[in-house]
């Protein structure tokens, strides 16, 4: 193999395995800072050494010996330098052979809960929510500090050192590398699950015309789902997470138009869904609703983006059972967003007036008063009632409040729609 | 980046020799490590192409042919689908599956096209029929 072949191979067999060695190392040295470092030093050698030996048959093994042969040379350094200070009369051999004991027994250990503690660790709540969306991405996902930055569109010192600043703290908090359990373990999951989605909605929330990496993004968190219900294999609200993930991704190709304008899910191509994802997702939920899920926060909106998937037309779309859904996540997660769209739900399913009626107390609150979404709801609701006038006023207060000129001139060409002299169907 | 990884057919395969138990619990942990990475989409065996058909096209003419087919070496035996990052990482996990066959066997690794390779070739109505007959073909 050419050298440029064998580096290739040497850096992909790397990305494949970072996470489970910083996990590995993690457990060991019990801090993610010098786990990376350690994994760092095994690609190091590797690099050097590869070349000359060829990849060995075990590669992901080679590393983590590798880095393992780093770590018991750290710890026996530490342990010289803390028996010269203390004096301890203890025999290095015996301290060496015990670390190599509790490293052997760490590896031995199924590398899926060492993995998982990672994520635990990476998502933990005294790091904040940016840090923790960084830490993920970097420890996890193996995406590099250059890679973050641009797909935050932020500079590389700025994630840098977010990404160093979280690992202190985490090296401050020792409480935080301890493997959660009961109360306490749904409480870090639930944080990991949001920060997946705050992954995913990065990705989501960018446009055709933005950068790629950005719109990956919506792939790295699925494959974090995908990664975290293989090794939380019980977790119902992964499954509904990934679910929800995986439907809402399969339509991102026909989300954009050839403009770079917003195309909503009725007027969407349903060619462009990408049905093996939708398959997935369905089958995905399924797993989470036989885990007893069926009511969890995640699985409840994948449901209702399964309705969607699940329509071959839009006028197929079974309304009155996405409106039920959204009566019941309204009582999981109560929000006016989600009032908001289980309005719009209940007036596809039993008219516009329906929807006027749910909407009546959303407008009166204070949070809601600019809020897009509120208004254009109405207008749509109002012009499919056939009261024009007021429809127009509504699409005209939502395209004041956008800042987006795609999305402005769509809310004016509604209102333009509701001429009084002759309505004009929607295109 | 999507791709089919295709497990070629052998001579075992094609007179149907189901794997033993060794290579069934090697492939069982290859697959779990596969869900675990979260590069998994989808993954089958297929029966002996004896079982299988072929429709040849020939203008006009459609002719049903039966199986079994003689190109042993490049007919697929079973197959999966995998969400990577780029080729490189597909080269690297198809190199850890267990050897699928009792004797020599291969893998193929295919990307699929995806919707911007097809941008000048497809014209909005065609996208337009093709969604309409996945629509059908869908909820089968």
């Amino acid at each position: 193999m050419a050298g440029t072949d064998i580096h290739r191979s040497v850096e992909t067999v790397f990305r494949i395995e970072q996470a489970r060695l910083i996990a590995g190392l993690t457990r060991m040295v019990r801090d993610v800072g010098l786990a990376e470092e350690l994994a760092q030093d095994a690609l190091v050698t590797a690099l050097s050494e590869w070349p000359r030996t060829g990849v060995p048959d075990n590669p992901g093994a080679w590393l983590m010996t590798t880095a393992k042969r780093r770590a018991i040379d750290r710890l026996r350094r530490a342990h010289m330098q803390e028996r010269k200070h203390a004096e301890i009369g203890r025999d290095l051999d015996e301290a060496r052979d015990d670390d190599v004991a509790r490293i052997d027994a760490a590896l031995d250990d199924d590398i899926g809960d060492d993995l998982l503690n990672l994520i635990f660790i990476a998502c933990h709540p005294v790091l904040s929510p940016d840090a923790r969306v960084t830490l993920t991405l970097r420890l996890i996902a193996g995406l590099s500090t250059e890679e973050i930055a641009r797909a935050f569109l932020a500079t590389e010192p700025t994630i840098a050192q977010r990404i160093s600043r979280a690992k202190k703290t985490l090296h401050d908090s020792a409480a935080a590398y301890e493997a959660p359990r009961g109360e306490e373990r749904d409480r870090r999951l639930a944080s990991v699950l949001e920060v997946i989605y705050l992954i995913f909605n990065e990705g989501y929330a960018a446009t055709a015309g933005d950068d790629l990496i950005r719109a990956d993004l919506c792939g790295e968190a699925q494959r974090l789902g995908r990664i975290l219900t293989g090794i939380a294999p019980n977790e119902p609200e992964a499954f509904g997470l990934l679910a929800l993930m995986e439907i809402q991704a399969s339509r991102l190709k026909a989300r954009v138009g050839p403009d770079g304008e917003a195309i909503m899910l009725p007027e969407q191509n349903r060619a462009l869904w990408d049905h093996l994802l939708i398959h997935h997702g369905l089958e995905t939920l399924a797993r989470a609703e036989a885990l007893g899920g069926a009511d969890g926060a995640y699985a409840l909106q994948a449901a209702i983006a399964a309705c969607h998937g699940r329509a071959r037309t839009a006028a197929d779309t079974d309304w009155p059972r996405i409106a039920a859904l959204y009566d019941r996540l309204r009582a999981v997660t109560p929000s006016p967003v989600v009032d908001l769209n289980r309005a719009v739900a209940h007036s596809m399913a039993f008219g516009p007036e329906a929807g006027l009626e749910l909407l009546q107390p959303l407008e009166a609150q204070a949070i809601m008063r600019d809020y897009l979404p509120l208004p254009a709801a109405k207008g749509d609701f109002l012009y499919r009632a056939g009261r024009y006038p007021q429809a127009r006023a509504a699409f005209e207060a939502a395209a004041s409040l956008s800042r987006n000129a795609a999305e402005r001139n769509f809310l004016l060409k509604r209102a333009a729609a509701c001429g009084p002299a002759r309505p004009v169907t929607r295109e | 980046m999507r791709v089919m990884v295709m497990v070629k057919a052998t001579k075992d395969s094609e007179e149907g020799v189901m794997p033993g138990p060794e290579l069934f619990e090697a492939m069982g942990k290859f697959n779990e490590e596969l869900v675990k990475a979260g590069i998994m989409l989808n993954g089958d065996g297929l029966k002996p192409s004896s079982q299988g058909k072929r429709i040849a096209f020939d203008g006009p003419k459609r002719t049903v042919i039966d199986g079994p087919f003689a190109e042993t070496r490049e007919l697929v035996a079973g197959f999966w689908v995998w969400e990577v990052k780029d080729m490189a990482e597909a080269i690297e996990w198809a190199k850890r599956c267990p050897n699928p066959m009792p004797g020599p066997s291969e893998l193929e690794i295919r990307p699929f096209y995806e919707m911007a390779d097809f941008a000048d070739v497809l014209t909005p109505e065609i996208v337009e029929r093709d969604g309409r007959l996945r629509d059908q073909l869908k909820d089968r």
